[in-house]
This record gives structure tokens, C-alpha cells and sequence, in this order.
């Protein structure tokens, strides 16, 4: 009985040690001094290996990336840590959350070299250059093409169409308070219809038959019908707010890809989201951070970012990959509002939001 | 056992002596484990909410618990568990009790199975749940309802995920209990109810117990079932204090609902502990494969056909949509997918998340055991001081803490040398041993204290040293119990995604962490990698818990 207890224990602390040291081989280790350059992000940062290893070649530094969950905890995580913050550069802060870490003094001051490559209309900040315009997408509603050719309709594409009778029980979207697009689109409809109007329209929306998910994933997955989830679910909605960027990424990610992408955006109803990058107040590899940040805004970068992150550069005379030209093209007006306009409001919207639609 | 007591005294004395010391000794290190990994930066993350400079802001708790909205939230947080849990016990009882009692064919293979739901994330899991509630669900099917955003799709979710804690936590000391009392007094002519009912029930009492507690913590803090099930007109609290972290960064109101919920669920343990402590007794355990034998008669072939009916329809179906939805492609196109470095949502083939998850969970159940192998031990015995006993109900805690809250403060309190933990790999298994030391606690506790304290009073008395006590005497009573907390530690990492997330980490995904970013992102392929990534961590949980099982079957008989 002996024996078999202590092979019994040999096992376990046995498995134990192999973890323990299996794990130890993918630590990246903290500190590196200033030959190591932390990038602070959201879930979503992606970029490709040569591109990256290209940086790192030519700067000399290493790149250690910490993902630190979805866009909105990653902003707060950052400013609950800024007096001691965990990497050199915070990217992934967006137009909706800026006036909140510019407020709380999350970012130093530094103009990245490529700053006048920036297009006009996404550079902010201009007297103390606290933050880099990074990339810039458009939250928009998609549409089901099967379903709309099948029904001999035609597709909505402003804000005005989607409460017609024609679209009714058509449209599912998220929840505002919890969701990035959902709020996108509500910020939106503030932007569009005004401070006075916005709930009118939402009353209409929802006599309309719109439907309202938790998250991005439910009713793009779920409920919309033009989604390979969604039909799987015998999924009902052929309207979801989602991104632009959508359709061309249900072309690239198919196989075979298909001649032409199964949804389609409905330009009308865009509100832009710009991304920002920025040196962190107290960062301990300042001359790294500089020179990572200027790496964000070179062409190279730009222009792996849409496949890579869905998104489109800001810099002038980036080139975006054939299928986001001919499936998800960047809406020509979109909705846009201040970073201090929706810091000011967007708590009091969420709420009567919530008590509109919810409730 | 007076008469014992009395007889060993004289040595017992000095013995207790060093006992106690050994004790203390025992209980410095899960203490010490949840000071600083738990108590702390929990403390820290509140204390920045409810502190404005240097001065702490308690007013904010009576403002906001006062809010018609918060008390909404509480009150519907509070009667969902409690419907759950009694929900859960109807249903997954008959179960524990078929697995205990009944020897049929595949029954190893069903156990792991009906573990599976435990440890898949919510997001994939709601997904499957929805095929059977949902629209063109099988209910909907059959008799056109659907339940989907209605508080019957969260109560039958509740049931899915928290089916084998029941049956794994009773059934386990179920098939240990001895059937030849219930038989002797039914021979001295109690009839069968009245048997069950004096003989089992007690001695099953504490286990049902301590699963009901298990399940109602789990139900109370519940987050990813009631978003995709509930939709956005349900809340509970955990929902709550995420949603102010995380979304509208009021750490104040966070904090009070931190507070509250705190305090709920401390009050939950307390009751159990004052109900369900004082009931445990010595129980004589038997070898689990001699209880277990076919059915006899047509009432235990129809409990056995409707245990494994409920099975199939509640447990199998969802996970059996899954993988349906991951083969949707041909040659397996959704797995061949899984291994190429495609677009870049990850810098690693999607596929390597399996090893990076494996080392977790390896590395997570290690620190689990350890830390609630020693409590337990420390625990064990009965006359340990109050100070103990409320030990015990502390180590239940963490499960009733929002993984947003840990993982947030975190950040704040381990953030200075020598502690500064931050962006170290050990953090991800740490916050996952968190929710497994509970698990390994719970299950091992009662059986720990079913061990006659004689035995190893007779063991001291030949002059064993406690440790050598401990070794010959409980270690191979427990060691099913051991493999079985050591399985459901591993599960509840394999499947950990609240704290995982919550983390700052590098890119070395774990396989939830992967497929809730697969899900993420518009594409045919991008879904249909996640349904596959779902299945190959069903696979690996349900092999795991196979290959515990399969090693405490090798040295069955031996007690």
C-alpha cells in the first residue's frame, strides 16, 4: 500500500514539474531594459510576422505584446495602472473612449514621425500630440443579399429606411452598454437625428420590430441570416449592425472564396470609429516607445493592417487590399462625432437608451 | 468510542500538542495563497473604488444599493440561483444515484461526457443550448415553444453546465457508501423509504449539501448564460459589476456591488456551514466498484432509461449540435484550417492553443491540489478551532467573487518587486487555481471526514509520526476523492475564461480565449474553426477526466 502511495505521489508532483517547466519555455520575461519595447493592446492587435520581425531587425528592438482583453477593459486597465504602467505604447484606444484617457492623463506627449501622412480628417490632438490616429473603421448595418433578392426588395441604406414598414422584424443590433458596435450605432443615430430627435427615432426602431442581442457575436452569428452561423441557426434577421469590413471578411475567410461577398453594407448608416496608438505617461523605454509608434504609421504597417485587424489606414496613399475596394468600401459620409461630445453624453444616452429599448 | 477516547489519552496529550503546531503549519499555506492572491488585490480593486483621497466613501453603499435598478438586479440574481439549484438537484440527483449504484455499459465514458458542458465556455455552449431551446430548437420542433430569451433558457443552461457537479460530488460518495446497511435495516424491518431515508440520507447529506452550495454559487455569480440566453433584459449582479469595470469604468458603484455580493455569498456559506458542518459523521467507505451492480426489476431499468433520456436530450444534444456545426465542411475543412497561420488573428496556428492550454491546466491543477490538499488536511479534523472552520468557508469565496474584480485588481496589487506578477505567465494559472482550490477542497473534505478518527488514532498510538498518519491511513481512503478534485481542477481550468481574459498576457491563447476570438470576427471558416476548436476541447476535457478515472480504477481494491 506504501509503495503504491508514493508512485501515487511521484504522479502527481511529477505532472506538476512538467507543467511547471513546460510553461516556463513560453515566458517571455519581464524588465529586457531598454532593448525591449512593450506594446499594451486590445485582444483584437494582430500584425504579420515579417512585418513585425522587419521592425525588429531594423530598430533593434524586441517586441513584447500584452493583450489585455477587449477594447473598453483594455483603456480602463490602462488608466487604473498609469502610475506604473505595463508597457511602453497603449494602441487600441478609440474616439469613443479618447476624451476618457486624455482626461486621466494616460498619454505623454511625442508627434510620430509620419504625422503629416496622416489624412486631415482623423488627426486630433494637434496642439499636444498625445496620440497617433492609428487606423479607422465604420460600424454599419450589413444586409443579406439571398434575402433580399428572394424577397424582391431592396435593401435599406440610411437610418430613415430601416424604420419603413418594408423592413420591419428585419434588423437585429446590440446592446449599447455592453457592446462596441451596438454603441457605435446609437452614437450614430445621436449624431444623425441630434440630442432631441435620437429617441424619437428609436421609438420608431423599435415599433419597427428591431431586435436587441447582448453582444456582436449573438446577432451576427445567431441571428443574422447572412452569416455561416446564422444559417446553420436557421437565423431570421437579414439586417445586423456589424462593421464595414464585414463582407469582404466573409469573402476572405471562405473556402472556396466566393466570386462575390454574401452581404453587403448599407452606406447610410456608418458611424467611424478611429483607433489611436500613444506613448504611456511613465513608460520606462521611451526612446523604444517612440520608435514603435513611428512604426505604426509607416506604409509597411498601414497596409497590413486590413487583413490583419479589418480595418483601414489613415495614412495617405496606403493601398487596402482588392477585396475591402470592392466589398466593404469606406462610406463617403459617415456619421462622426467629438471625442468630448461623446464623453459628455455617452453615460446619459447609454441609460435613456437603455430604458427606451430595454425596458 | 468514549471508552477509545479515554484509553489514549495520557499520550494523546502531547501529541495534540505537535498536532496542532503540524496544523497550523498546514493552514499557513492555502492561507497565505489567498492573502495574497486573492484577499489582497481583491481588497486593493474595492479600496480604489470606495476611497476618495484617503477618505473611504461608505455613504456610496447605502446610494447605491437604493437604486431601484441594483435592487432589481439583486433580487433577480438571488431567486434564479436558488431555482437553479433546486432545479439542478432534481434532475442531476437520479443521476448521481444511477452512476453510483448501477453498473451499465459506457458508464466511464458517460461520466467524463456529461462533464464536458462544465468547462466549455458559455459563448460556445449558449450557442449549442440554443439548438435546443431556441428557434428551430428541438422544442421548437416538436412542439413549437421556444425559450430563448426567457428565464426558463437560463434555468435549463444552469442545469446543462452544473448537471455533473452534482453527480460527481454526491455520486461520488454515494458509490462509496456501504449498501449493506440500508439492506440490514431493511432486514430489521424499516421499509424501503424509511431505510433511505434514515441510513443514506444522513450520510449523503453533507455531500448534497456541499453540491447544492457548489451549484448555487455558481448559478449566483452566473454571467456568460444569462447574456446569451437571457438576452439584455436579464442581469445578474456578476453581469452588474462587469459592466461598470469593465464598460462604464465606475469603480465605485463596482465596488459596493462587489461588496454585496461579497456579503451574499458570504451569508450562503455561513448557513451551509451552520445546517450541514455539524452533520458530518465517520461513514464507512467501501470500494465504489462493489455498490455498483445491474439493475434488477422494471422501476430500475425505467430510472436507469429516464436518467440517460434526460442525459441525451439535455447534455448530449447541445454538445452534439457542436459537432455537427465543426464537420459542416468537406475533408474536414474547419479542422484542416485550425493548423495554418491564416489572416493573423493569431501569430500561431490556432491549433497550438491545445498545448498552451494543456500546460495551464497541468500547472493550474498542480497549485490546486497542493494548496487545497493541505486545507483540506488542516481542516479534517473535527475539533479543530473555530478559526479553522471559518478557514474553511473563506476557501469558498473566490468562487462567489466576479473574475473582472480579481482580474482588475490583479493589476493594481501585484505590481511591485518581488510581487510583480503582472505579465507573467504563472498569473493565468493562479487566477484558474482560484476556482479549482474550492473544487478540490469540497470534494475531499467530506470524504477526509469520513475517515474513522480512530484509525488514525491507533496509527499514533503504535507511534506513527502525522505525517506517516496521514500517508498510510488517509491518503489511500481519499485518494479517489484526490483523482476526482484533481479532475474537476483540471476541467475548471481547461475551461476557465472569466480570468483568463481578464489578464494581460502574451499571445499565447488558451483554447476558450481562442475560440471567443474566432467567434469575434466575421468569415465563414472563422466560425467554423470555432466550432472545431469547441470540439477538440470537448475531446480533451472528456479524454482527461477518461484517463483519471481509468488510473483510480487500476488500484481499486485496495481498500
Amino acid at each position: 500500500m506504501s509503495i503504491t502511495s508514493r508512485r501515487f505521489a511521484a504522479v502527481v508532483v511529477g505532472l506538476g514539474m512538467v507543467g511547471l517547466s513546460a510553461c516556463g519555455s513560453s515566458d517571455s520575461g519581464t524588465g529586457g531594459g531598454s532593448k525591449t519595447v512593450t506594446l499594451v493592446s486590445h485582444d483584437s492587435w494582430a500584425v504579420s510576422k515579417n512585418v513585425l520581425a522587419a521592425f525588429e531587425k531594423q530598430s533593434g528592438y524586441k517586441v513584447r505584446v500584452l493583450k489585455d482583453g477587449d477594447a473598453g477593459q483594455a483603456v480602463n486597465k490602462a488608466i487604473l495602472t498609469k502610475d506604473n504602467p505595463q508597457g511602453d505604447v497603449f494602441f487600441g484606444v478609440d474616439n469613443t473612449l479618447l476624451s476618457r484617457a486624455l482626461d486621466n492623463g494616460l498619454f505623454q506627449s511625442y508627434e510620430a514621425k509620419g504625422s503629416d501622412q496622416v489624412l486631415p480628417e482623423y488627426r486630433v490632438d494637434q496642439d499636444k500630440h498625445r496620440v497617433t490616429p492609428i487606423d479607422t473603421g465604420d460600424i454599419c448595418v450589413n444586409y443579406d443579399k439571398a434575402y433580399f433578392s428572394k424577397h424582391e426588395l431592396t435593401p435599406p441604406t440610411s437610418f430613415d429606411d430601416l424604420v419603413k414598414p418594408a423592413y420591419k422584424n428585419l434588423l437585429v443590433t446590440e446592446n449599447a452598454a455592453t457592446s462596441s458596435p451596438g454603441l457605435g450605432f446609437l452614437l450614430g443615430t445621436a449624431a444623425k437625428y441630434g440630442d432631441d430627435n435620437w429617441q424619437d427615432y428609436w421609438k420608431k426602431l423599435k415599433a419597427n420590430g428591431v431586435k436587441v442581442v447582448d453582444g456582436w457575436e449573438q446577432a451576427y452569428n445567431e441571428e443574422f441570416s447572412g452569416s455561416a452561423g446564422g444559417k446553420k441557426a436557421k437565423a431570421d434577421r437579414p439586417l445586423v449592425v456589424s462593421y464595414a469590413s464585414s463582407p469582404p471578411a466573409e469573402v476572405i475567410y471562405a473556402d472556396p472564396k466566393p466570386k462575390t461577398a454574401p452581404t453587403g453594407v448599407a452606406t447610410g448608416t456608418c458611424f467611424r470609429q478611429t483607433e489611436y496608438a500613444g506613448l504611456l505617461s511613465n513608460a520606462k523605454n521611451t526612446k523604444g516607445g517612440k520608435a514603435f509608434l513611428d512604426f505604426l504609421l509607416t506604409k509597411r504597417f498601414q497596409e497590413d493592417m486590413p487583413l490583419n485587424m479589418f480595418v483601414y489606414p489613415v495614412r495617405k496613399g496606403a493601398q487596402v487590399p482588392e477585396e475591402f475596394v470592392k466589398f466593404g468600401p469606406q462610406a463617403k459620409n459617415p456619421q462622426t462625432m467629438a471625442p468630448d461630445r461623446i464623453a459628455d453624453h455617452r453615460d446619459q444616452w447609454v441609460k435613456s437608451w437603455t430604458s427606451l429599448v430595454l425596458k | 468510542m468514549d471508552l477509545t477516547r479515554t484509553e489514549v489519552a495520557p499520550r494523546q496529550g502531547r501529541r495534540s500538542r505537535r498536532s496542532a503546531a503540524a496544523r497550523l503549519g498546514l493552514v499557513a499555506v492555502p492561507v497565505a495563497f489567498f492573502a495574497v492572491f486573492f484577499a489582497y488585490p481583491v481588497a486593493a480593486i474595492v479600496a480604489r473604488g470606495l476611497k476618495v483621497d484617503g477618505r473611504w466613501q461608505f455613504g456610496r453603499i447605502v446610494d447605491v444599493v437604493a437604486q431601484p435598478d441594483i435592487r432589481h438586479v439583486l433580487w433577480f440574481t438571488t431567486w434564479q440561483a436558488f431555482a437553479s439549484t433546486a432545479l439542478t438537484l432534481l434532475v442531476a440527483l437520479p443521476g448521481a444515484y444511477v452512476f453510483a449504484r448501477f453498473a451499465f455499459p459506457g458508464k466511464q465514458v458517460l461520466r467524463a461526457v456529461v462533464t464536458v458542458p462544465f468547462v466549455l465556455p458559455t459563448v460556445v455552449v449558449g450557442t449549442a443550448f440554443l439548438a435546443l431551446v431556441g428557434r428551430g430548437g428541438l422544442l421548437d420542433e416538436l412542439w413549437g415553444v421556444r425559450l430563448d430569451t426567457t428565464v426558463w433558457a437560463i434555468l435549463l443552461a444552469h442545469v446543462f453546465f452544473n448537471y455533473a457537479v452534482v453527480v460527481r460530488t454526491v455520486g461520488g460518495l454515494w458509490s462509496q457508501l456501504d449498501p449493506r446497511q440500508e439492506e440490514a435495516a431493511r432486514m430489521l424491518g424499516a421499509s424501503r423509504l424509511a431505510a433511505w431515508r434514515q441510513v443514506t440520507l444522513p450520510a449523503l447529506a453533507p455531500a448534497v449539501a456541499a453540491a447544492a452550495l457548489m451549484v448555487f454559487l455558481f448559478t449566483f455569480t452566473s454571467f456568460g448564460v444569462v447574456q446569451i440566453l437571457g438576452g439584455p433584459a436579464f442581469s445578474t449582479l456578476e453581469v452588474e459589476i462587469y459592466r461598470q469595470t469593465s464598460e462604464i469604468f465606475d469603480l465605485s458603484t463596482a465596488a459596493v456591488l462587489t461588496i454585496v455580493q461579497f456579503v451574499a455569498v458570504g451569508a450562503v456559506l455561513a448557513l451551509h456551514a451552520w445546517t450541514v458542518r455539524r452533520r458530518e459523521t465517520a461513514l464507512r467507505l467501501v470500494d465504489a466498484s462493489a455498490t455498483a451492480r445491474r439493475p434488477r426489476g422494471a422501476g430500475q431499468w425505467a430510472l436507469l432509461a429516464g436518467v440517460l433520456a434526460s442525459i441525451a436530450v439535455l447534455l448530449l444534444l447541445p454538445l452534439a449540435v457542436l459537432v455537427q456545426r465543426s464537420l459542416d465542411a468537406p475533408d474536414f475543412g474547419y479542422y484542416r484550417a485550425l493548423t495554418s497561420e491564416d489572416g493573423g488573428i493569431f501569430l500561431v496556428p490556432p491549433i497550438e492553443a491545445i498545448g498552451n492550454s494543456l500546460q495551464y491546466a497541468v500547472a493550474a491543477t498542480a497549485i490546486a491540489v497542493v494548496i487545497g490538499g493541505l486545507a483540506a488536511a488542516a481542516l479534517t479534523r473535527r475539533d479543530a478551532g473555530r478559526f479553522v472552520r471559518g478557514f474553511d468557508a473563506l476557501l469558498m469565496l473566490p468562487l462567489g467573487v466576479s473574475a473582472v474584480t480579481v482580474g482588475f485588481g490583479f493589476l493594481i496589487a501585484l505590481d511591485e518587486p518581488p510581487l510583480d506578477l503582472r505579465a507573467s505567465w504563472i498569473l493565468v494559472p493562479l487566477a484558474q487555481a482560484l476556482v479549482g482550490v474550492p473544487f478540490v477542497v469540497r470534494t475531499m473534505l467530506p470524504v477526509l471526514r469520513a475517515v474513522d478518527v480512530r484509525l488514525r488514532e491507533a496509527a499514533a498510538v503504535l507511534g506513527a509520526s502525522p505525517w506517516r498518519v496521514w500517508r498510510e491511513v488517509d491518503l489511500p481512503m481519499v485518494r479517489r476523492a484526490l483523482l476526482v478534485a484533481a479532475g474537476f481542477a483540471f476541467a475548471v481550468s481547461l475551461g476557465e475564461f472569466g480570468a483568463t481574459v481578464f489578464i494581460a498576457r502574451p499571445d499565447n491563447p488558451t483554447l476558450p480565449v481562442a475560440v471567443a476570438r474566432l467567434l469575434g470576427r466575421a468569415g465563414e471558416l472563422n466560425y467554423g474553426q470555432a466550432m472545431a476548436l469547441s470540439t477538440i476541447l470537448m475531446i480533451v476535457c472528456a479524454v482527461a477526466l477518461l484517463v483519471l478515472e481509468r488510473l483510480r480504477t487500476d488500484r481499486t481494491g485496495e481498500f
